[in-house]
């Protein structure tokens, strides 16, 4: 990947910003994070990033939450955005879909999935 | 508001499959970091919880820190550790989709199972194996817990319980059918698949990336400009694939829009009916969150710093205030008096002042919360309680005091081994209780506070105090006593901090194999530190910690004896004596004693008790410091001069050498040379007791 | 050669293959170079309580507290005039520091592990205990130090 495409990753857990960060740097992007929600909201106002990558379980304001806020947005109408989830059910698709997000990865996943998934949402 | 922007280090065109293994290591160990922490926020959670808490935040917190965990330790590969938090997060899932809180019998067997899943995170960090049948007991009384407080009966959590999980992605089977070369692809998307930023022309890229691709578009639905709906879903494409990937891997390029869109994959001109991919995953949904906008509390700004950079910090400021006193003391003894006049004096007075508020500062950042002292003790008396068949309630207050982190550190042993003895020795078992009109349940109480200067912790029991008799007895059998010597109650009960004293007629292996009181008090004093015990037969026993708020920096008299330098801590200096022949009494050739305000005091000559030269037994004249030790017994000790009050940096001896009697600590003076801290108590108790053979300060053997 | 010691000398084992001779008396002694941190000249010690007469006390090492070794006293040399100019060696034992008073350091040799002597049966028992080998070079025959029993873990005292 030749990009230097910008990827948020939102997420508390400092252990899963780290193995993002980790993984998305090696494969070429350029990453910037944010602790939850509230905070990333924040600082899409500053820039614009080409993907959000965001948790679910989250205080203060959950992943579904967050994507709606964004969403709600007409600005951010057309970021892609993939959200971490530990499940795979027509139930957790289904709400990522209604809260507007693109895409999801399920955990644990490798760094060839997360740039399949970051590359199919077309960042 | 943070923001972390990385850059790319690697050539752009590397693209591993997993991260090199130091990276992983690291990530692993952080994430151990963050379960003990997840762990703690858990524990206080179900605690709360159980004093009656009806915060509805607290069970999303407890179920944030299960599922954290239980999707780190997936990431790891960490099995035992995700089956066993993912049932915990089942069970609370249950009560948060019920909307009830857990009742107290179910807290109950929550609580074990946090000490449980803190096991697990321990087996998985230091390597132990755990007990297998430990893990299913629990899981099991969870299962049963949940059912019996089930509303209707446990039909719902049968489902619940029954349900695996298996943290992995969805995977394709592979096909029966052939792999054919063309496919056609027709694709009309829904208006839902735009407003989840789904874009037509990425999937046309991805199955580009698939093969050969020729593509139509159909347009004959999107009406004139004027009739124009951009709402509406007007374009549709057929694309004719030519591709050696199975038809799974052209269906998974339509994986997140499935179901936002019309789609259909057929091979040209043959139908083949595809299954839906299986899925081998959990079929538990992710259980609605409860979202709560104002529940967020302010948040204090805080950073993570590691904590060696803060102790280099320490060590640098503790070097600058001896550097300004070495210069100090260099200049102004050059020229004392030009220094005044010319203002070096003043200019150095600010200094001094500079320094030592650094110091206080940098001091402060490892400060903490006496809380996380406190943090393991509820565990800890729900063990005993266990091991005793004991009953006892924890109280704690003062938990927000702040404690220098080495304190924190140096301490955690000593008070598990007091709230250990408390509950071993002190509380009785439930039918003695109730027998001497006392409640059934003992209470244990730990209290930090700020008293005085320095950081005041109180071990407390409703117990049945200290049995003076036995410990006179075993005292005097063990010939640390006579059976003559006469004693007060309180020294009799400090004699509960000598060695070989474990006041126990059964040692258990709770508190008996050599970790005694006596342990608990050295490790005090090592901490700058004093322990005094009160107790009163049948109500109680109070264990008191004095310890200094900072630990490197000590106020201190400067004495010389026999031209060497010693410090000797000011918080045991009462005042300074000129001796002389009216007030020296001998008393025999054995001891001298000082007369100070009426009362006598042994006079110690320090010089020679400590080996730097010959008895000054027939000195009649000099100067007496008259200090006392934690028990308030006083001494005097003779030294050579009058002795100048200088705030010292304290040195362990220990770090390249070894622990000697009579000495505490050591410092470096302005001057550069070093002097030994004394350790008045040990000097005290030296001449205290009739010295034996065995006694002494004989330093090798 | 190497006869069949009964114990193979601690510093042998893991020996960077460089040593650092230095003189003591007339004698000459050497140590592991990789257990030299540094070396520097000498400073008045101060006296810790009831040691022994090897024990010199402690110096200020830049904030460390450094106990320092009379290497002459130590090996029981009678007592003779001290060097002008005493150096002290700073060694690691483990994780802790400690100083070496010598009269003087000479130079660092390459040995190899053929090079090594056991110490003769003749040596008095304190050489015997603290002089783990010999290592001859040209006609010097040089003491290696057994740094791990230099200073004995002195007991607590009893009070």
């Amino acid at each position: 990947m030749t990009s230097n495409k910008t990827v948020l990753t939102v997420d508390d857990s400092r252990t899963m910003r780290d193995m993002l960060a980790s993984a998305l740097i090696q494969s070429g992007y350029r990453v910037v994070q944010a602790d939850d929600g509230v905070q990333a909201i924040g600082m899409l106002a500053n820039e614009t990033p080409d993907v959000i990558i965001t948790d679910i379980n989250m205080p203060r304001l959950d992943g579904f939450g967050f994507i709606e806020e964004v969403r709600s947005n007409p600005k951010y109408r057309a970021i892609p955005i993939l959200v971490l989830t530990t499940e795979n059910s027509p139930e957790m698709k289904e709400r990522a879909r209604k809260s507007g997000a693109t895409g999801w990865l399920v955990k644990p996943f490798d760094t060839a999935k997360l740039t399949d998934a970051i590359r199919r949402v077309g960042a | 508001m943070r923001s972390v922007a990385l850059e790319p280090e690697l050539p752009a065109d590397h693209q591993p499959d997993t991260l090199p293994p130091d990276v992983l290591a690291s990530i692993r160990l952080q994430f151990l970091q963050e379960c003990e922490e997840h762990l703690v926020e858990f524990e206080n959670g179900l605690l709360q919880l159980q004093t009656g808490s009806t915060d509805w935040e607290i069970v999303n917190a407890i179920f944030r820190a299960a599922h954290s965990i239980k999707g780190g330790a997936a990431t790891f590969g960490m099995d035992r550790l995700v089956e066993f938090a993912h049932s915990l997060e089942i069970t609370l899932a249950t009560f948060r989709s019920r909307h009830s809180f857990p009742e107290p019998k179910l807290l109950t067997v929550l609580l074990r199972a946090v000490d449980v899943l803190a096991d697990l995170v321990r087996e998985v960090r230091d390597g132990d194996t755990l007990d297998q049948e430990c893990v299913r007991s629990v899981s099991q009384d969870l299962a049963t817990a949940l059912q019996s407080s089930s509303p209707d009966g446990g039909a719902e959590s049968d489902d619940l319980v029954e349900l695996g999980f298996t943290p992995t992605p969805v995977s394709f089977e592979s096909l029966d059918a052939e792999i054919r070369d063309r496919w056609i692809v027709e694709f009309r998307p829904h208006n839902a698949l735009y407003a989840t930023a789904n874009e037509p022309l990425v999937l046309l890229r991805e199955l580009h990336s698939l093969g050969d691709i020729e593509v139509d578009l159909d347009d004959s639905a999107v009406p004139s400009l004027s009739d124009l709906d951009p709402a509406e879903p007007l374009l549709a494409w057929t694309v004719s694939l030519s591709t050696s990937h199975d038809e799974a891997e052209i269906r998974q390029v339509f994986e997140f829009v499935d179901g936002l869109c019309d789609l259909t994959i057929r091979k040209e001109a043959t139908e083949s009916i595809q299954p839906a991919p299986e899925e081998r995953a959990s079929t538990l949904s992710e259980p609605k969150p409860i979202v709560r906008k104002d529940s967020a509390p302010a948040l204090a700004p805080t950073i993570r710093v590691d904590l060696e950079k803060v102790d280099r910090l320490i060590n640098l400021v503790s070097e600058l205030v001896i550097s300004e006193a070495t210069l100090a003391e260099r200049v102004l003894n050059a020229d004392m008096t030009s220094a005044h006049t010319s203002g070096i004096a003043a200019a150095f007075d600010n200094l001094r002042h500079l320094t030592r508020d650094l110091q206080e500062y940098v001091m402060g950042v490892r400060a903490q919360p006496a809380k996380i002292l406190f943090q393991r003790m509820p565990r800890l008396v729900r063990e005993i309680e266990a091991q005793t068949g004991k009953s006892v309630r924890l109280v704690v207050h003062g938990e927000e005091t702040e404690v220098d982190r080495a304190l924190i550190e140096g301490l955690t042993d000593a008070l598990t081994h007091m709230v250990r003895n408390a509950i071993d020795h002190g509380i009785e078992h439930p039918e003695r209780r109730l027998k001497a009109g006392k409640p059934a349940q003992g209470v244990v109480r730990l209290n930090a506070a700020h008293r005085a200067g320095r950081v005041v912790i109180e071990v407390s029991d409703d117990g049945q105090g200290i049995c003076r008799d036995k410990v006179r007895a075993l005292a005097i059998q063990r010939g640390m006593i006579s059976s003559a010597d006469v004693l007060s109650d309180g020294e009799i009960d400090n004699l509960i901090f000598e060695p070989g004293l474990s006041t126990v007629d059964k040692v258990t292996d709770l508190s008996g194999r050599g970790v005694g009181m006596d342990v608990v008090r050295r490790s005090v004093q090592a901490l700058g530190g004093r322990i005094t015990v009160t107790s009163t037969p049948g109500v109680g026993t109070v264990l008191t910690l004095s310890l200094p708020l900072t630990l490197a920096v000590m106020d201190g008299m400067i004495a010389s004896v026999f031209g060497q330098r010693l410090v000797i801590p000011l918080t045991t200096l009462l005042e300074t004596i000129q001796v002389k022949e009216s007030n020296i009494h001998r008393l025999g050739t054995a001891a001298i004693l000082l007369t100070v305000h009426g009362r006598r005091v042994p006079l110690v000559d320090l010089g020679n008790l400590l080996g730097y030269g010959p008895s000054r037994d027939q000195q009649s004249s000099g100067v007496a410091l008259l200090v006392e030790d934690d028990t308030g017994e006083q001494i005097a000790l003779l030294v050579d001069d009058i002795p100048e009050q200088r705030q010292v940096v304290i040195k362990s001896l220990e770090t390249n050498h070894c622990r000697v009697a009579g000495i505490a600590a050591a410092t470096i003076l302005g001057n550069g040379t070093v002097a030994l801290i004394l350790d008045v108590n040990s000097i005290v108790a030296s001449r205290k007791v009739r010295p034996t053979p065995e006694m002494g300060l004989a330093v090798h053997a | 050669m190497r006869s069949a010691a009964d114990k193979q000398p601690d510093s042998v084992q893991g020996m960077s293959g460089e040593v650092l001779v230095f003189r003591v008396r007339t004698q000459e002694f050497c140590v592991d170079v990789s257990r030299v941190k540094e070396i520097r000249g000498w400073t008045a010690a101060t006296l810790l309580p009831h040691s022994p007469p090897y024990l010199l006390g402690v110096i200020n090492l830049r904030g460390t507290v450094l106990p320092i070794v009379d290497v002459a006293a130590r090996l029981n040399f009678p007592v003779g005039a001290p060097s002008h100019h005493p150096v002290i060696v700073v060694v690691w034992i483990e994780t802790k520091q400690i100083g070496l008073l010598v009269d003087a350091v000479c130079d660092i040799l390459e040995i190899n592990e053929n090079a090594l002597q056991p110490t003769p049966q003749l040596s008095s028992a304190t050489v015997q205990d603290l002089v783990t080998a010999l290592v001859s070079a040209d006609d010097r025959m040089i003491g290696l130090l057994a740094l791990d029993r230099i200073l004995p873990r002195l007991e607590d005292g009893i009070v």
